[in-house]
């Protein structure tokens, strides 16, 4: 068993582990953030992306050792509380999920897009999310949410 | 009901496209699916599988996992009831295999343990003694002569003579003389096609956790388009009392038809019933595709006779269709729906269903219709080619509509199939300019739709907000559909209701979600539950003004006095009603229990743009359009939603989805690496247009929505590709090498 | 399974040569740990190489070439902006690999070391002529990246050996470099072949051209005669054929789920026409 110190969502966070187990792993059984999903383990469907340090990873791809010293982000902590994050609001709004087995990965994903790119194109959205599949919607509506979001935010700004 | 006593104008709330009610648990990460539960004590599980497309099990050592510390239990098949018949016995032998592994990931044991790593560990040193025996994937070779016999005896009386033992069920439909209607014809066109196996590719993996005491007690949670259906299932194979077992339908992420049966949660109960501690188990993306229920692969013989003005003289097929080692390939389905858009006077549908080495096949949208549809449709195409008719008024011209004689027997009553292809002819789609390289191609769908078992109760609460239970699980946003209905009924607020999805011990038997049947049959029950609870509460304000009950009407969320009545009492809102209930008679509640058979079937026209590389034989999709008859499109924007996902499937159904087993019978691809589901880049936007042509068998018209939708891609794109690069490919998946391959023939001569 | 995070190269080493049983590195982990998840691989010692100084960064030599440490991401290649300036090819080859999400732990190193015939940035790196700087007990050795893998899932590295840089050479003036693959999907798909194409200008004519071709051998492979058919052109269409004819004519692929001989055969060709054409207007500038 590791040792492991991390940063969740901003919190602290410890936790002892098996050399063998995921970080995805970890952050379900043991943290309890199920809003992480596991789709595949394999790194094909980015249901369980999230940020490490910044940066979009899946999390069935980091071994839950390789968290010590970083800072992992995820959906659960893309709304600050009750308020939604636009992205939040405007896949409600668009009907841009069904089932919703894939809308955290893809909210993670499309957060990380617009702080790297605030004017992503449609090509530009499909590209990027080409990692995470979702099976209920033809990605049509996800693909409309993230580009009027990203409309909405420059706007704000 | 008739027509009539249909709703169709002046919705005040059906129509709109509030925000779903779980929406925010599920951008928020807070929506509980199957895998996301836990109890105290938990154990977790894991399924030793058989690496052999079929072998004799002649012996299972364990010794070696019951001494890895942590290993808590192991069961095997006779750890599951005994003297089981008919699909009871089929669905336990697919569950964990008897005395032979059928396929390749057939469930041998089961083993718990107190970490996940640890059951998986166990796995690796459960020893199987196998005795491997000849195997057979194909539905033509499993047929043919020679083939292995995968299980004999397995058919049933409607086999003729003389058909290989792998043939176990066998149907014969259709109307007229098909031999004098082809001698009407002036071109007949027959072909032979193949469609592989596809799965639903659903992105949460099952998953379930299991509670059962040595007392038959249990609990079950876990994530399935029916959780009747599996507390019905798992009492039998455990020889419990069904009601003793408590199951609870998890949020669902994607079922698509693959979560209507069970493969998992009675060797969850198994392993609790034996550890006497919850156990949670889910399956692993490889596990999904190995030994969960993908769609039938099909062989298809189509004869299809036309006049020169287009009218079809006489239509002919022929479906075999290999469900895996048990019977139950829908081959009836494929059979019935084949020719189902057409006015014919002379057709015949033969159907096979064929065992053959592979995973017992579930349920994928519309099963056994898309594959018809495929050959059908590709068919006349080619017909409209040669004889140079449009394809859109050659459909027209034969188009079913109501008084048809379906080609599977019933008179239709109101359908919309002739709107869908005016919708679609009229469509700015149809008539675009194609650039250099495109084809245009278009095909109709058909499903019938069904109702089921449903029971619905609405409960009112003091403060007059409502609730509503329903046994449906929502696979498509059918609790805001609920909602709009009951919202529509009682005339409050949309965002005064909230809908459950009830676990079994809350309400009577419903039917799975399936059948594209929750709109349709738990909104009728819903509504019918509204008019229940309505009738109550014009019962208490009569009472209040003592009037006659029936001199009480509701209108817009208030009792008000009616007749000779009317006036004389100010409108009396629901709130006000309810906030008295307890002394006024006690609670309100309304309840509605029926299996509703008066499903509207459902018709689609689609038109697709395709381009085709020539040197390396990609095709790309590059303009989609969906035109389909909703009936009444409740929730318009999860209408559209409906069509869009059953598009995207038809298209990886049609272009590189498939099961690849290898000559030793081991499936190849089982994971999203190479069993390849469009990605967001692969697909265009994909247009709607929402035909609403009443259903006369539901109170706001409603037809199912979920499945026609994938009934029309494999076809269309089949034929755009025809038109864009002028070979036909009549097996599926139209993957680049074979397009090349095509191209390369054709160019041969 | 036993997890090491060493700072230094020596010590990477030493863990490495005198660990019992298997022993893997690990940098981005996007293929180690599907095969530990999948159970095709779990290695008796994991050697985590990103806490090593220097691995994550990307510097530029005097002499123009480029040292690519062994922790670099793909994304980390994308966005630096003269790297990719000077050799797209390579760049945009790794960034072929997987998801937005691989891409953000993916390393050239790793996609060398898995040993994968089809594996998109090998091709490209070949036809770079990069190097691989490989260090083990015995000392260092600079090796060419067409000599490192040895077969699917093989590379020459010895137990105990590590490679710890890559080097690009100077890109030169008037040169250019591309990489193209065929998948049936626009992304997450294996290679079903890969063709990447170095070449440099005098003028209007190839002075100096490498090609090379993924996923239609055991190995990625050089391919001296496809180079040969465009070096003295001006990239003409009867060079384009004899380019087109040499490619196909050295493969040596397998039939199997992702394509067959004739397919992979052909589209070998069709490619190396397309990227040589890329190449060839990114060398024009």
């Amino acid at each position: 068993m590791i040792h492991v110190n991390t940063k969740v969502n901003g919190d602290d966070a410890e936790f002892l582990c098996d050399t063998r187990e995921t970080l995805l792993d970890v952050l379900r059984e043991r943290l309890n953030l199920t809003g992480v999903k596991e789709g595949c383990g394999t790194g094909d469907c980015g249901a369980c992306s999230v940020t490490m340090d910044g940066r979009l990873v899946c999390s069935c791809l980091v071994l839950a050792a390789e968290a010590e010293g970083k800072e992992i982000g995820t959906v659960e902590g893309i709304a600050n509380g009750e308020d939604l994050h636009p992205l939040q609001q405007k896949f409600i709004e668009y009907a841009a999920l069904q089932c919703g087995i894939c809308t955290p990965g893809i909210l993670v994903a499309t957060k990380a897009l617009l702080e790297k790119n605030p004017d992503p194109t449609e090509t530009e959205v499909r590209y990027w999310l080409a990692g995470n599949l979702c099976r209920c919607t033809g990605y049509d509506k996800i693909i409309r949410a993230v580009i009027d979001t990203a409309a909405d935010m420059r706007e704000a700004s | 009901m008739s027509l009539d006593d249909v709703k169709t104008s002046n919705f005040k709330f059906v129509g709109t496209s509030p925000d779903r009610p779980d929406g925010v648990d599920k951008v928020t990460g807070r929506a509980r699916f199957g895998a996301d539960a836990q109890a105290p004590g938990m154990l977790y599980a894991a399924i030793v599988r058989s690496p052999h497309a079929h072998a004799r099990i002649l012996g299972i050592d364990s010794s070696k996992a019951e001494a890895l510390k942590g290993v808590k239990a192991i069961v095997t098949r006779a750890d599951f009831a005994e003297g089981l018949e008919g699909e009871n016995w089929n669905i336990l032998e697919n569950v964990m295999a008897g005395d032979t592994a059928l396929y390749d990931g057939h469930a041998v044991a089961a083993v718990a343990a107190t970490s996940a790593l640890i059951a998986r560990d166990a796995v690796k040193l459960i020893e199987v003694d196998y005795e491997v025996l000849p195997h057979v994937t194909d539905v033509d070779e499993a047929m043919a002569p020679g083939a292995p016999i995968i299980r004999a005896g397995t058919a049933d009386a409607s086999v003729p003579e003389g058909m290989h033992p792998n043939v176990v069920r066998y149907h014969e439909s259709g109307h007229g003389d098909v031999e004098a209607g082809f001698k009407e014809a002036d071109l007949i066109v027959e072909d032979h096609f193949k469609t592989e196996a596809t799965h639903q590719g659903y992105i949460e993996p099952h998953a379930c956790l299991a509670q059962l005491g040595g007392d038959g007690k249990g609990e079950l949670w876990c994530c399935t388009q029916g959780h009747w259906n599996v507390q019905k299932i798992c009492a039998a194979l455990l020889g419990l009392e069904t009601s003793q077992l408590r199951v609870t339908a998890s949020e669902i992420g994607g079922g698509f038809g693959g979560k209507t049966t069970v493969f998992i949660e009675p060797v969850a109960l198994a392993l609790s019933r034996k550890t006497s501690r919850p156990v949670k188990l889910v399956m692993s993306r490889s596990e999904v595709f190995r030994a969960t229920g993908p769609t039938s692969s099909a062989s298809m013989d189509i004869r299809i006779g036309m006049k020169k003005d287009g009218t079809i003289t006489a239509a002919q097929g022929t479906f075999r269709l290999q469900g895996g080692a048990f019977p139950g390939a829908p081959m009836e389905f494929t059979a019935m729906c084949a020719f189902a858009c057409y006015d014919l006077k002379h057709v015949q549908q033969i159907g096979y269903d064929v065992l053959a080495n592979r995973p017992k096949q579930a349920a994928y949208r519309a099963p056994g219709s898309p594959m018809a549809a495929f050959a059908v449709e590709s068919v006349i195409d080619e017909l409209c080619n040669q004889l140079g008719l449009d394809p859109i008024d050659t459909r027209l011209k034969n188009a079913a509509c109501e008084g048809t004689k379906a080609s599977y027997g019933p008179r239709y009553p109101r359908i919309g199939l002739v709107e869908t292809l005016e919708a679609a002819k009229a469509h700015p789609h149809y008539s675009a300019p194609l650039k250099p390289g495109q084809g245009r191609g278009i095909s109709c769908g058909f499903w019938f739709n069904f109702g089921g078992e449903t029971s619905v109760t609405l409960a009112l609460s003091e403060d007059g907000t409502v609730q509503i239970a329903v046994g449906t699980p929502d696979i498509g946003g059918s609790r805001a559909s609920m909602a709009l209905m009951a919202a529509e009924e009682l005339g409050i607020p949309y965002e005064n209701i909230r809908c459950t999805i009830a676990d079994t011990a809350s309400l009577g038997y419903n039917e799975v979600s399936h059948g594209s049947r929750v709109t349709y049959a738990s909104g009728l029950a819903t509504i019918q539950a509204a008019r229940d609870a309505k009738r109550k509460l014009c019962a208490r304000a009569a009472a209040k003004w003592g009037i006659p009950e029936d001199a009480v009407k509701w209108e817009d969320g208030c009792a008000l006095p009616a007749g000779p009545n009317a006036g004389k009492f100010p409108p009396m809102p629901i709130h006000e009603i309810t906030a008295e209930m307890g002394a006024t008679g006690g609670p309100i509640s309304g309840h509605y229990e029926a299996t509703p058979e008066g499903a509207g079937v459902s018709f689609a026209t689609h038109i697709v743009d395709a381009e085709v590389d020539a040197e390396t034989g990609k095709t790309s999709v590059s303009r989609y359009t969906v035109v389909q008859d909703a009936g009444k499109a409740i929730h318009p924007a999860y209408v559209e939603g409906q069509y869009q996902g059953g598009a995207a499937q038809g298209i990886g159904w049609a272009l590189n989805e498939e099961y690849i087993y290898g000559a030793d019978g081991r499936l190849q691809n089982s994971g999203f690496l190479d069993y390849r589901i469009p990605v967001a880049s692969d697909l265009p936007m994909i247009d709607t247009v929402i035909v609403e042509v009443p259903n006369p068998g539901h109170p706001f018209g409603v037809r199912g929505v979920g499945e026609t939708s994938i009934c029309p891609p494999l076809a269309a794109i089949a034929n755009a590709v025809s038109a864009a690069a002028g070979v036909r490919l009549r097996e599926l998946p139209m993957s680049p090498p074979r397009i090349l391959a095509a191209l390369d023939a054709q160019a041969d001569g | 399974m036993d997890y090491h995070t060493p700072s230094t190269i020596n010590e990477a080493i030493n863990l490495a040569a005198n660990a019992p049983g298997s022993t893997r590195f690990l940098a981005g982990g996007t293929d180690v740990l599907v095969q530990l998840r999948a159970d095709i691989f779990t290695p008796d010692t994991l050697i985590d190489v990103k806490h090593i100084n220097g691995v994550h960064d990307i510097t530029q030599n005097r002499d123009g070439s480029w040292r690519i440490g062994i922790a670099v991401t793909g994304a980390e290649m994308s966005e630096h902006p003269s790297l990719s300036e000077a050799w797209p090819g390579v760049v945009e080859a790794m960034d072929l690999v997987g998801s937005t999400q691989i891409q953000g732990r993916a390393t050239l190193t790793g996609n060398l070391c898995n040993g994968s015939p089809a594996a998109d940035s090998v091709p490209a790196m070949i036809a770079a002529g990069m190097t691989a700087t490989i260090t083990g007990p015995d000392g260092s050795r600079e090796l060419a990246i067409e000599n490192i893998p040895t077969g699917p899932g093989k590379t020459c590295l010895a137990k105990g050996e590590m490679i710890t840089s890559l080097t690009i050479p100077a890109r030169g003036r008037h040169g250019g470099d591309a990489y193209l693959r065929f998948i049936p999907r626009t992304e997450m798909d294996i290679a079903v072949v890969g063709v990447a194409v170095n070449l440099q200008l005098d003028g209007d004519e190839i002075s100096q051209a490498r090609v090379a071709l993924g996923a239609v051998a055991p190995t990625a492979l050089l391919v001296p005669e496809a180079a040969n058919a465009i070096i003295g052109t001006t990239l003409d269409e009867a060079a384009l054929e004899a380019l087109a004819n040499a490619a196909s004519a050295a493969c040596k692929p397998i039939d199997d789920k992702r394509g067959t001989i004739k397919f992979r055969t052909h589209v070998a060709g069709v490619l190396a026409k397309r990227v040589a054409r890329l190449a060839y207007t990114r060398a024009k500038g």
